[in-house]
């Protein structure tokens, strides 16, 4: 939304402030002002001037030497100009030396602006430039009457006949001026209109609102034997009015509408489209006109559309349309689509003799859904779909016929057709000043209260006590809403500072937070950096996972309306985020990289969804450079360890994990519980992302470490008898694992046994083919005693004997 | 008997004095103190002088003694002495020389960002707390005063899920406030800081996943004034002793009042710069009371209870706070970005 400074100013005549003081003091009572734009903040020295004689240049055939008239007393300076639409008797806006124009004739912009100084040209003196529109800041699109390539001419225009020279010309084109671009909320529907952005600067200023008084000169005609009007949906049509003009006489705009228009972006066209958006802009109320001689039937009907009709909207389109679409009829055919766009069959055209005049009150969300359906967005649209006030109708389509009154533009037809079935009335809220002060934290007396709702046209009922809140602010329905347009006007800054009183409360991190947190810490002390990607990915990472068809993972959730298939599931692993970002940097050349991340995968509980997924919290761990499986494989037992998980944590090489390299992968199991895995990306899969290095990757669990966490720890004494320590080696067939001799050593080792070593693992030409050797360091102690030959030899039989059931050999 | 002594220490002393080492030293020792050495001689031969002599012959040898052993043994400290500097010297190192450490990872910038916001509201009494991200239409929409066809569910925003309007990826962490408030457990001081989701294409400013932190306080007479004074706290905390507020009116459907906080610019102290655009103020966070509607949708008596509730943009934080020019730096996880955190 923008206004132009002196729009407002028509309203608020005693107004007097600065850009900046506007823009601030607007923002901090809730009409947000974005920026400003002053019009003329390139423009300097720029006047009114009249060519009195022109010569050829000596040296230059495309040059044209002018005298040019400069102020009223008739002084005089010679110009040198290119243009060709000069004349003798011209008069033009002029530049004069040490000015400044916006930008060049080709319509671009200089930031700052250009100066023009006097100087030479093909060695005549030049005193200043004769300016075309684009030069001034603006285009033909605003000002249709400008040459196309030339010189702005003031004359044989009836705006300018009054023109001066000398005079300012910046003011002559209304730049004199500031546009403000407006942030409005949604609930201010009333602030989309310039009315209801002069009604809060008043009151911001404490200035009288002065807004136009409507009244309208009808012939004696009556506006019902034109027209009938049926609205068929008044659940789609709230309001529907209707006017009649005749005898139009299309012309155009007077130069102050069309100053006002233009300072918002829109260009003059005629006097009634010029009135028409004059007055949606004032008021935000769109208006359409019919020519009603088009219309069949003497008849509106309003109806939804049928579906697949066809209609051709008045930009010569052919739209199709469906029951959801609110159609414009007449006793025969759809003339308009509702809201949106008038039809070519019953638009204005320059032989229009009367007019039909629509101001009626749309459901914003059916225009919004209808706008989006056929892909269009008018003006109209985007007023209605902020859901409009149905009084306002009325209102602007008597200011619509006032300014035609005024403007000459025809004849208005007596009455109108109001379809209104539900009348909006004012609401009335108890003035309840303690409750107010009491939510602000403010001291505020009711007087001060009541003013300020004055202010901003809210009425107050001494004999009741009660506010009354006009129909236009559907925003005001409770004490908190009276609240906040107090503290507005009181201004949020002078609210006192306090901190809540009460109950105390403990503060503190979610359990599961502070799990996290201690995790972060563990494998940042390893070296991985912390490492965020998306929640969503494409399907597509299955497949370069190398994951089976039919693999649990691959149910997922889907996004409806995704950015793109590259984001269109949540992921049910971590996974590919963490080889993505360790590609990236591998493709940029980063050395031994370790990336951490914890966030959540999405495991949907059945499909289609019907509940929301379980969201799970996982760490992913990923490096490559520096390092092997079993550096993964520590940093994953230390993270089991500083969270104080009991039970035995093992490694197990047989599972299903296609993404990892089958000799070099391992599920993480805690107590015959899967907490996670580890291992070395498969080759191809290293492929598919584009990593060409050897890397790792881990990913635990975090739910199920928080479920197995504990810090509950307890002293346990220092041994106060030695340890004994028997080395063994052994020699068995190479597909026996570590992890299997180590059951064995636990299982058998029964109370004594403390701790076990692998201290010496061979392959080699020692040791028969298909075989290996190992050798373990066993600690043996009893807290009681010190221990026996007798007491060791007997543990170290049942180990011996288990581990050869497992086919193992001791080595001599 | 007197001069041989005296021959003997004066050749003692002197050996002592040339002596340049340890082992020497010994030998000298060994030579003249040892069993067979000639002091030791002197006193064997006490045999052959007479009885009455003895004692001052004894006490002649044993103050000889006395000399040689307290020169030997000052000798020796000094050639302690040497060997400690000559050590010293040689295991003298360039401290200037490259250090040796294991290398630590570093925490992500949002992260490091999250946890100043958190240490602030927990150290004021809040808890922090979570909430789901694929989330229930009711929990991010409706129970917050957005009901179905409100401009602000537009599909253009929101990602669903389960269309129409059933599952949807959480587009504020205000959905949180009502799983909150719905325990019933009263008064409530929570953080929800977490994913966000909104359909924005990426670029430097935008992102269609990010994080926001939500705050939540629903207790007996809380006021706007609280609001203010909390919210103050939290920015000064974050931002600096000197950091400013300005609180403006705006509003969200699931506030009443509601308001917009800029801080002070932290870069340029308000005077305007390239960071606030020249104003001297930077956009923060929207905050509000909670509205009555809201509290009473989830079970809680507005006349007996209100409330205030803030949600700000965790990326905004850093992206600012770090001076990161561009968001995508966030999500690409290049180590050489992160390792400067």
């Amino acid at each position: 939304m923008n206004t132009s400074l002196s729009w407002i100013k028509a309203y608020v005549p005693e107004l007097e402030c600065s850009a900046q003081e506007y823009t601030d003091a607007m923002t901090l009572t809730g009409t947000k002002v974005e920026g400003y734009e002053k019009l003329d903040a390139d423009l300097e020295k720029i006047i009114v001037g009249k060519i009195l004689k022109i010569d050829k240049h000596p040296d230059a055939d495309k040059l044209v030497v002018c005298q040019v008239q400069i102020d009223e007393e008739g002084t005089s300076t010679q110009i040198v100009t290119g243009a060709k639409n000069v004349f003798e008797g011209a008069i033009v806006p002029v530049v004069l030396d040490g000015g400044r124009v916006a930008g060049g004739h080709d319509g671009s912009k200089t930031p700052g602006g250009i100066k023009i100084k006097k100087g030479k040209l093909r060695g005549v003196e030049s005193n200043g430039m004769m300016c075309s529109i684009e030069e001034l800041g603006s285009d033909r699109n605003m000002f249709p009457e400008a040459p196309e390539d030339g010189i702005y001419i003031f004359n044989d225009n009836p705006d300018y006949a009054d023109v001066k020279i000398g005079q300012s010309a910046i003011s002559v084109f209304g730049m004199d001026d500031v546009i403000f671009e407006y942030e409005i909320t949604s609930n201010r529907v009333d602030c989309f209109g310039v009315l209801g952005i002069a009604r809060e600067a008043a009151a911001t200023f404490r200035k009288p609102f002065v807004p136009p008084v409507v009244e309208v000169k009808e012939n004696d005609e009556k506006t019902s034997d034109y027209i009938s009007v049926d609205v068929q949906d008044n659940d789609l049509c709230k309001r529907y009015v209707a006017r009649v003009v005749k005898n139009i006489k299309l012309a155009p705009s007077p130069l102050w509408m069309q100053q006002r228009l233009r300072s918002v972006g829109i260009r003059p066209i005629n006097n009634i489209v010029d009135i028409t958006n004059y007055v949606m802009e004032e008021y935000s109320q769109p208006m359409h006109a019919y020519d009603l001689d088009t219309i069949e039937d003497k008849k509106i009907v309003v109806r939804r559309a049928n579906d697949g009709e066809k209609f051709v909207t008045l930009d010569g389109q052919e739209r199709e349309l469906d029951s959801s679409i609110l159609m414009i009829c007449d006793g025969k055919k759809p003339v308009g689509i509702a809201g949106i766009m008038g039809g070519e069959n019953s638009m204005i055209t320059d032989n229009v003799k009367t007019m039909l005049f629509e101001a009626a009150c749309f459901d914003g969300t059916n225009i919004r859904l209808s706008g989006k359906k056929l892909g269009m967005r008018t003006d109209a649209q985007s007023k209605f779909e902020k859901g409009l006030e149905p009084n306002t109708a009325m209102e602007a389509i008597n200011r619509a016929c006032q300014l035609i009154n005024e403007l000459g533009a025809g004849e208005v037809v007596g009455g109108c057709v109001d379809i209104y079935p539900q009348p909006w009335q004012e609401k009335r809220l108890k003035l309840v000043p303690d409750k107010y002060n009491a939510l602000l934290g403010t001291d505020i007396d009711k007087e001060t209260m009541i003013t300020y709702l004055k202010a901003i046209d809210m009425g107050y009922d001494e004999a009741t006590d009660e506010i009354v809140v006009p129909t236009w602010r559907q925003d005001l329905n409770c004490d908190a809403d009276i609240a906040e347009e107090i503290a507005r006007f009181y201004g949020y800054d002078k609210i006192p500072v306090s901190l809540p009183q009460g109950t105390a409360t403990p503060g503190k991190m979610s359990y599961k937070l502070r799990i996290e947190q201690i995790i972060r810490g563990i494998v940042e002390s390893f070296g991985f950096n912390e490492s965020m990607n998306y929640s969503f990915e494409s399907p597509k990472v299955y497949d370069k996972l190398l994951i089976a068809a039919d693999d649990k993972l691959r149910d997922v959730v889907t996004i409806s309306n995704p950015l793109g298939e590259d984001y269109s599931i949540m992921r049910t692993t971590m996974l590919n985020g963490m080889l993505t970002s360790l590609a990236t940097n591998f493709n940029r050349r980063n050395k031994n990289v370790k990336l951490y991340e914890i966030g959540n995968i999405y495991l949907p509980k059945a499909l289609p969804l019907t509940e929301l997924p379980d969201e799970r919290s996982q760490i992913s761990l990923g490096f490559f450079g520096d390092g092997d499986f079993f550096n993964l494989k520590g940093v994953i037992e230390e993270i089991i360890e500083k969270l104080g998980i009991k039970g035995l944590l093992t490694f197990n090489p047989k599972a299903e994990l296609p993404f990892l390299h089958p000799g070099r992968k391992a599920e993480v199991v805690l107590n015959n519980e899967v907490i996670g895995y580890l291992g070395e990306v498969h080759p191809i899969v290293a492929g598919n992302y584009d990593l060409g290095t050897k890397a790792y990757v881990a990913t635990l669990d975090i739910l199920k470490l928080v479920e197995k966490s504990s810090f509950d720890y307890k002293y346990k004494g220092i041994a106060n008898y030695p340890a004994v320590t028997r080395d063994i080696s052994m020699v068995m067939k190479k597909e026996i694992l570590a992890g299997d001799v180590e059951a064995v050593i636990r299982k058998n080792g029964g109370k004594l046994l403390e701790s076990y070593k692998l201290f010496d693992i061979y392959e080699g030409s020692q040791i028969a083919q298909g075989y290996k050797s190992m050798a373990y360091s066993i600690v043996f102690r009893a807290k009681d005693r010190t221990l026996e030959d007798k007491d060791i030899n007997e543990v170290m039989d049942k180990i011996l004997a288990g581990l050869n059931k497992l086919g193992v050999e001791l080595r001599s | 008997m007197k001069e041989q002594l005296k021959s003997i220490v004066d050749d003692a002393l002197s050996q002592i004095e040339q002596s340049d080492k340890l082992d020497k030293l010994n030998e000298i020792r060994v030579s003249f103190l040892g069993k067979k050495g000639q002091l030791t001689q002197v006193l064997k031969s006490m045999k052959d002088v007479a009885p009455q002599d003895r004692p001052k012959v004894g006490q002649l040898v044993n103050e000889a003694r006395a000399t040689l052993e307290e020169k030997l043994e000052e000798k020796k400290k000094a050639f302690e002495v040497l060997a400690m500097k000559a050590q010293i010297e040689a295991e003298t190192i360039d401290v200037t020389l490259p250090s040796k450490k294991p290398a630590m990872g570093h925490r992500h910038p949002n992260t490091i960002a999250l946890e100043e916001v958190e240490r602030i509201f927990v150290g004021l009494g809040y808890e922090v707390v979570e909430g789901p991200e694929v989330e229930y239409d009711y929990y991010n929409f409706e129970a917050l005063n957005i009901p179905d066809n409100h401009p602000a569910k537009d599909e253009q925003d929101t990602f669903y899920v389960v269309s129409p309007n059933k599952i949807l990826l959480r587009s504020q962490t205000s959905s949180v406030q009502v799983h909150e408030m719905e325990k019933g457990k009263l008064p409530i001081r929570m953080i929800a800081p977490g994913r966000v989701f909104r359909a924005d294409e990426v670029d430097a400013t935008h992102s269609p996943s990010f994080h926001q932190i939500e705050g939540l306080v629903i207790d007996k007479n809380i006021t706007f004034a609280d609001l203010k004074g909390t919210l103050a706290e939290f920015a000064k905390e974050l931002f600096g002793e000197d950091t400013k507020v300005k609180f403006r009116p705006h509003h969200f459907p699931f506030t009443e009042p509601s308001a917009e906080v800029d801080v002070s610019c932290f870069k340029c102290g308000g005077k305007g710069c390239r960071m606030c655009k020249g104003s001297g103020w930077i956009e923060i966070l929207g905050c509000g009371m909670v509205h009555p509607h809201v509290l009473e949708m989830s079970g809680i008596d507005p006349n007996e209870y209100t409330g205030f509730a803030f949600g700000v943009g965790l990326e905004r934080i850093a992206l600012l706070k770090y001076e990161i020019d561009d968001m995508r730096l966030l999500y690409e996880n290049d180590t050489r970005f992160l390792e400067q955190f």
